[in-house]
């Protein structure tokens, strides 16, 4: 037990004597956690748009009115041709064609019945759907105006009517900062602890100063526990400036238990800590275990569920996830912040990190060898 | 000259001779890609939903029935009551419960109306709004068809036709971005570390006693990563094109020459990295944790540069990769020319010799 002690005094000095480290373990996740939510938006708006009005009638004109004032659509280009608008497309300075045909007024009056042509740069899918979307919804209600223009419409509605009430349960305001902060701290807490895990055995290895401890009687369960608690305490202390700063700055208090939060967590860095020791032994350079821990991370962080919906990924892919320790932890950091999940809830996701937490470090002690 | 090449030749024998390295810079481009390729996308489908049908008459399965064959929705649970939604969301992985109050179907013939509530589990808005907008596409299309088409009046027609991506698929907006981020990532990662490991392994001290000009040792440093990365580009191309299915629409040697341009300006970003910082641990970490998430975040392929706010918009454009994937978006997708180009071509030129210039500067030829 002494002896452990002295080895967290060891370690504990190193890292706060290295000061470059320090102030990027604390500083780099500050700063991050406060400039990239605001870069996290799905919501569309200032979509580009370029008009080709071949029309010219008071009707074309209310239209055009009538997609700008939307707030949706700014109106990047007014031109005469599909041609130019398609180089505007091109270009990049808009996203959206909007062609109305010459006599689009007296089609619609005489003919009951008139054209538009809508074209939509698709490359963003996603995008491409919604500012459709958006953009039929101003032409049906344009038309509707038009319709109650010309005949009235008898009081009683005719028509069968589904009416679809929306509950928007969690998040009413449909902010996605509040989706996506708890993430990105979860993000911030893993690349701290696993990292630096990963860097710290190996590098004792390249400077050689592991043969003094191979020489020493530190039992190997010692050794291990020495490299892992220090930086435990710095992933927890990390996490907790997280949460003050989401509580600071956007106002995000969880709903659930601050206990879960941190009980989760001190298993959940138990296994990321355990995977970066295990690296750590089976490598020979910091080069090499960057590279691998990075790969890891880059793996775990993409396929975790904070960008991209795990559900929309394909059936391997999904299965990537079941053995991926950081998405079992931003599906737990949202359940608690968001919608106030207690222990049962997240006891499944609990156990399995559990595992991984014995596994990965029993793994590690086991690996790491005092003999070369 | 001799100087120099005798000093390339150095540094290829430490990539060389570091097999698992090597293995790992090769490779790993290779993984990733196709991982990322195929698994990343913004689309949403197979959500899991649940139903509680108070009603269970003849439109409400019919309505489920549709639902429940369209690809966005898979439903998991029939629930019996409304205690059982609260429940559902917290511990599950139902995103939307829909909801049927009782005699729905009598309502909606007798009265011409009914009701029918979407609860979504809106902690992911952006799920929750596409999925609201799914479900409610498809009842809107059962009230049409049990309206029989009737025909109105004074009707404007819109046809929509989708630019270069019809069918809306995900790896045209992903891919090029995953591109972008996997080459700028290995590119700097790769020399970030060779000069400060010299530092940290006290071999700089052999370096700067050498008569090489601090310029050729940089240089020296970069030609091996530099064909390594060009390995890196050829076999992230041809991945992309016949696995992931993302034509090359426009010219293959513009594509070429920009990537290396790319690659060019991310090895310049390294070694900057790799001169002002002192250990390998601090190099690496700048790297990483410095330039992954910003490049994820801010190059526009994730989220679109356009709905953030204007301090961001303006950040966003020191991130070399945004540029590298407006350009890579142009000419594999679009297929425009360089005409159309050479205004982000000049940014990441412009990027690579600052780099490369201040690097320079800050290489210093004293030990501390």
């Amino acid at each position: 037990m002494r002896s452990l002690l002295f080895l967290l005094q060891k370690e504990f000095r190193q890292i706060f004597r290295d000061t470059a480290i320090l102030r990027i373990i604390f500083i780099m996740p500050i700063i991050q956690l406060l400039v990239l939510p605001w870069a996290a938006d799905y919501e569309m708006k200032n979509i580009n748009i370029s008009v080709i009005d071949h029309d010219h009638s008071p009707y074309s004109r209310q239209l055009i009115s009538k997609i700008t004032a939307s707030g949706y659509f700014i109106l990047e280009d007014y031109t005469p041709s599909y041609n130019q608008a398609l180089i505007d497309i091109e270009k990049d300075k808009s996203d959206l064609i909007l062609e109305i045909p010459a006599s689009f007024e007296k089609n619609l009056i005489k003919q009951n019945e008139s054209k538009l042509f809508i074209a939509v740069n698709a490359i963003n899918g996603v995008k491409a759907n919604l500012g459709g979307v958006y953009l039929s919804t101003i032409i049906q209600n344009f038309n509707q105006q038009v319709r109650s223009d010309w005949v009235q419409l008898p009081r009683f509605n005719p028509v069968l009517n589904i009416d679809i009430i929306l509950f928007n349960k969690y998040n009413p305001l449909m902010n996605y900062k509040y989706f996506m902060v708890p993430g990105i701290l979860v993000i911030l807490v893993t690349m701290v602890g696993s990292f630096l895990a990963s860097l710290n055995i190996v590098k004792e290895k390249e400077v050689g100063t592991i043969e003094q401890i191979n020489v020493t009687p530190i039992k190997k369960y010692q050794f291990i526990l020495g490299k892992l608690i220090p930086f435990w305490v710095l992933g927890l202390i990390v996490l907790a400036i997280g949460l003050a700063i989401s509580w600071l700055f956007y106002g995000i208090v969880p709903v659930g238990n601050l206990l879960v939060i941190f009980g989760f967590a001190a298993v959940y860095l138990l296994a990321v800590l355990g995977l970066g020791l295990l690296i750590s032994t089976y490598t020979s350079t910091q080069q090499q275990a960057m590279l691998i821990s990075f790969f890891l991370m880059m793996i775990f962080i993409l396929l975790g569920g904070l960008y991209t919906s795990i559900d929309s990924m394909p059936h391997w892919a999904q299965m990537i996830t079941k053995v991926n320790p950081v998405s079992y932890f931003i599906e737990v950091m949202r359940m608690v912040v968001l919608k106030g999940s207690g222990w049962i809830d997240i006891k499944n996701q609990l156990l399995i990190v559990f595992g991984f937490a014995i596994l990965l470090n029993g793994w590690a002690v086991l690996s790491y060898r005092k003999r070369y | 000259m001799k100087q120099f090449f005798s000093f390339i030749k150095k540094e290829f024998y430490h990539i060389l001779r570091d097999r698992r390295t090597m293995l790992i810079l090769l490779g790993m481009p290779v993984v990733q890609i196709i991982i990322f390729g195929f698994a990343l996308t913004n689309e949403v489908k197979n959500s899991k939903i649940a139903v509680l049908d108070n009603s269970k008459d003849v439109a409400t399965t019919s309505i489920i029935r549709e639902i429940s064959a369209s690809r966005y929705f898979e439903i998991e649970k029939n629930l019996s009551g409304y205690r059982d939604i609260e429940k559902e969301f917290k511990s599950g992985k139902i995103k939307i419960v829909i909801v049927f109050p009782q005699n729905f179907n009598n309502d909606l013939l007798h009265f011409n109306k009914a009701q029918v509530q979407l609860i979504a589990d809106a902690s992911d808005p952006n799920v929750a709004n596409t999925l609201t907008n799914y479900a409610t596409a498809i009842i809107m299309d059962y009230q049409k068809r049990i309206t029989n088409e009737m025909k109105l009046p004074y009707t404007i027609n819109t046809e929509i036709k989708m630019l270069y991506n019809p069918q809306l698929k995900g790896a045209y907006s992903f891919v090029p971005g995953v591109m972008a981020m996997v080459l700028m990532l290995v590119c700097t990662m790769m020399t970030a570390i060779t000069i400060v490991r010299e530092k940290e392994t006290g071999t700089m001290e052999v370096l700067l006693v050498s008569p090489v000009q601090p310029l050729k040792i940089i240089v020296a440093k970069a030609i091996p990563y530099l064909l390594l990365s060009m390995i890196n580009i050829i076999s992230i191309l041809l991945l992309s094109v016949f696995v992931l299915d993302v034509p090359v629409n426009g010219s293959l040697l513009l594509l070429i020459a920009v990537s290396i341009l790319f690659t060019l300006t991310s090895l310049a970003l390294g070694l900057l990295i790799s001169s002002v910082t002192d250990t390998q641990q601090t190099a690496m970490f700048v790297a990483l944790v410095g330039l992954f998430l910003p490049t994820v975040m801010l190059s526009g392929f994730m989220f679109p540069i356009e709905n953030m706010p204007l301090p961001l918009r303006i950040i966003s454009n020191i991130v070399p990769a945004k540029w590298f994937y407006t350009i890579v978006k142009s000419v594999m997708i679009k297929g425009v020319g360089f005409s159309l180009i050479w205004k982000e071509v000049v940014v990441l030129t412009g990027m690579m010799f600052f780099f490369l210039v201040v690097s320079i500067k800050k290489f210093k030829i004293r030990l501390a």
